[in-house]
């Protein structure tokens, strides 16, 4: 025991902070902002901020599974008001029964048209992604006339549950987002097709040659964005009630950085949901914190923006051996 | 000459083909659909659309030679917000107060410099990190905004230079000022990438980063004066585009990275890097203006445009493919 201690050199410390540095780094972010504010660790502030990153955290469990198989979804912001505008509209048109699933449906059509793009036709997944991003926007303004949507009788429905009822004292949105990183998370970790998203994402070539169908594990990974997407959008209309045709607008690039600050690899084969979902609540108590604090809610632009890079260099740097890069 | 001779030619005439296609629709559609009394191809129209064609322009010409070297910068509506924010407080700053209109030649200089610096931030954590642009530029794009809303809070910064305005609105040889800069960056970057030894290296390093490491080619240098032109090319358009309104949001230029790159991707440069010409990326952004100018001439709204160019995109990478499909073939095997 001894002697494994003697041999820790500061190379193994380097390497240990570089892999677990998002924990690392996590933790000494809690310290620093409850000994700022003691309100931080406040049972009620901790659940708050679990709440409101519920709906990120959903859409962030699907990209990551996009990210893992080594495409990437830029789709997600436009397509999550897309879900959001649908349900309010069809909620007074078809009642709430028969309204959720059909804007699933809906939604999940939009992931299996790009998973069709990027999987089958082998496009670009950024521009392809980037070009949704546009056409959904468009749709929504089309579905929705440009006008916000509202649920005409706010008091009359339970359609509220998903977004603010609460079950055995916990919201049910931070449910949702536990069950679905759980389901999702155990999909990935577990089963022989969470196995063949890492192998096509880790080495596209080799996953082929072994007999692993490209194509319809990129196309699968693009239904489960879309299902978490549906699942977010879900839970915004049903927290606000009513919603502006720009809700998601933007989110995509939050939900990207949740990901990668989880250590997600963008060239694929790499990344789990539980560093995702750490990822996702990093981002929410440095908010959090950064507002109890004091400071106004932009800080944390400028925050994530060091985080981000700092994650991701180490990252790198303890898997070539050197800070630096050996760029000339 | 080589197989893939007509590909080429297709690939490379395609964008303007499709410019031709574009106005051709819009004349025709126009005289059934306008509610204008104006045809789509008056001449006010067209200089107008050159005017408005210059603030997603100028920074395409950076975006095409950021792509084409093999990096992507995903913070140019930031850095152009920053840098429009710095142009319109600098005129008002005490320091200045005894220069009266030679207040604006060092605004705009400050304004360019602030492009340049933070430009050069991404290139330098790019080259000296190793972190993907996509991610470091991602990054910035938080970053960099949250320095706008940090230098202003939420409120807009606004001052009206008349001097300016007057410069920002003057015609010359019947081209506005933002055309005849969108024309000179346009000019300037083609000459960069095709006649200098800084170009013929960026291509290589697009091409093949091995390869050019092999043959001598310092990458992080190369990679680090891209950036730095890119930033100043962002700062360029906000200086251009705010000379004239005089007032800025500090949720200006948000988006502006997604219509810049599909502009640039529209003009056929690659993601990969390694290809891609100034002179089609011209093309992108007319072809993107005209759509957009167009759809509003015969009644359509927003709605319609953000369709219509989000397929398009699609479109034309599907094309592209089929174009490429023969040659990408051969390589992987």
């Amino acid at each position: 025991m001894e002697g494994e201690m003697a041999t820790l050199t500061k190379k193994d410390i380097g390497g240990f902070l570089a892999r677990q540095g998002i924990l690392v780094a996590f933790a000494l972010f809690m310290i620093g902002f409850t000994l700022a504010n003691a309100q931080f660790l406040n049972p009620d502030n901790v659940m708050g901020v679990v709440r409101s990153s519920a709906i990120l955290g959903v859409m962030a469990l699907g990209v990551t599974f996009v990210v893992i198989s080594g495409n990437l979804d830029l789709s997600v912001g436009s397509m999550m008001s897309f879900s959001t505008i649908v349900v309010l509209d069809l909620h007074d048109k078809l009642g709430p029964t028969l309204a959720i699933p059909a804007m699933f449906a809906m939604t999940l059509c939009l992931g299996a048209f790009i998973g069709f793009l990027v999987g089958y036709l082998k496009l670009n997944s950024l521009i392809v992604t980037l070009g949704m991003l546009s056409a959904i926007h468009g749709l929504t303004l089309t579905y929705s006339g440009g006008k916000n949507m509202d649920i005409a009788d706010k008091e009359g429905t339970w359609f509220s549950i998903f977004g603010q009822g609460d079950a055995l004292g916990i919201p049910v949105p931070i449910l949702i987002f536990l069950l679905l990183a759980v389901v999702l998370g155990t999909m990935l970790a577990k089963t022989p097709f969470g196995r063949k998203i890492y192998a096509v994402g880790g080495n596209g070539t080799a996953a082929t040659f072994s007999g692993i169908p490209r194509a319809r594990v990129v196309f699968s990974c693009y239904l489960v964005s879309a299902f978490c997407v549906a699942t977010a959008g879900l839970l915004q209309a049903s927290r606000s009630m009513g919603s502006q045709n720009t809700v998601g607008q933007g989110l995509e690039l939050e939900v990207l950085a949740a990901v990668i600050l989880g250590g997600a690899s963008l060239m694929g084969g790499s990344g789990t949901i539980f560093k995702t979902v750490i990822g996702v609540l990093i981002l929410g108590f440095i908010q959090n914190g950064l507002l109890l604090v004091g400071l106004p809610f932009y800080v944390q632009y400028v925050v994530t923006w060091i985080i981000i890079i700092l994650a991701v260099w180490l990252d790198i740097a303890a898997k070539r051996g050197r800070l630096w890069s050996p760029i000339a | 000459m080589t197989p893939g001779t007509l590909s080429t030619i297709l690939k490379n005439g395609a964008i303007w083909g499709f410019i031709v296609l574009e106005l051709i629709f819009f004349t025709v559609a126009g005289q059934f659909l306008s509610l204008s009394e104006n045809a789509f191809m008056d001449a006010d129209n067209m200089l107008l659309l050159f005017k408005q064609s210059a603030p997603i322009g100028i920074i395409a010409m950076g975006m095409t030679i950021v792509m084409i070297n093999g990096n992507i910068d995903l913070s140019v509506g930031a850095t152009y917000a920053l840098s429009a924010v710095v142009l319109l407080d600098a005129m008002t700053w005490p320091v200045f107060g005894g220069l009266g209109d030679w207040v604006i030649p060092v605004a705009c200089l400050l304004a360019l410099l602030t492009g340049v610096v933070l430009g050069a931030i991404n290139g330098l954590i790019v080259w000296k990190t190793g972190v993907d642009a996509f991610i470091v530029t991602l990054g910035a794009m938080l970053g960099y905004r949250g320095l706008v809303f940090m230098y202003n809070g939420e409120q807009p910064t606004s001052h009206l230079n008349w001097t300016l305005v007057d410069f920002a609105e003057m015609q010359v040889l019947g081209l506005h000022t933002a055309t005849w800069v969108l024309l000179i960056v346009t000019v300037a970057m083609w000459f960069l990438m095709n006649r200098t030894v800084h170009g013929r290296n960026a291509y290589a390093i697009g091409n093949n980063r091995e390869a050019a490491v092999n043959a001598g080619i310092r990458v992080g240098p190369h990679m680090l004066i891209n950036f730095m032109i890119i930033g100043f090319l962002a700062a360029l358009s906000a200086v251009v585009f705010y000379a004239e309104t005089g007032s800025v949001n500090p949720n200006d230029g948000e988006l502006y990275e997604l219509w810049v790159i599909t502009a640039v991707v529209l003009g056929g440069t690659k993601l990969t890097g390694g290809a891609g010409s100034i002179v089609s990326t011209f093309g992108g952004v007319l072809a993107i203006q005209l759509l957009r100018k167009g759809l509003a001439h015969i009644g359509a709204d927003t709605s319609t445009v953000n369709l219509v160019i989000g397929l398009i995109l699609i479109a034309v990478l599907l094309l592209d493919r089929q174009l490429n499909v023969k040659g990408k073939e051969e390589l992987k095997i």
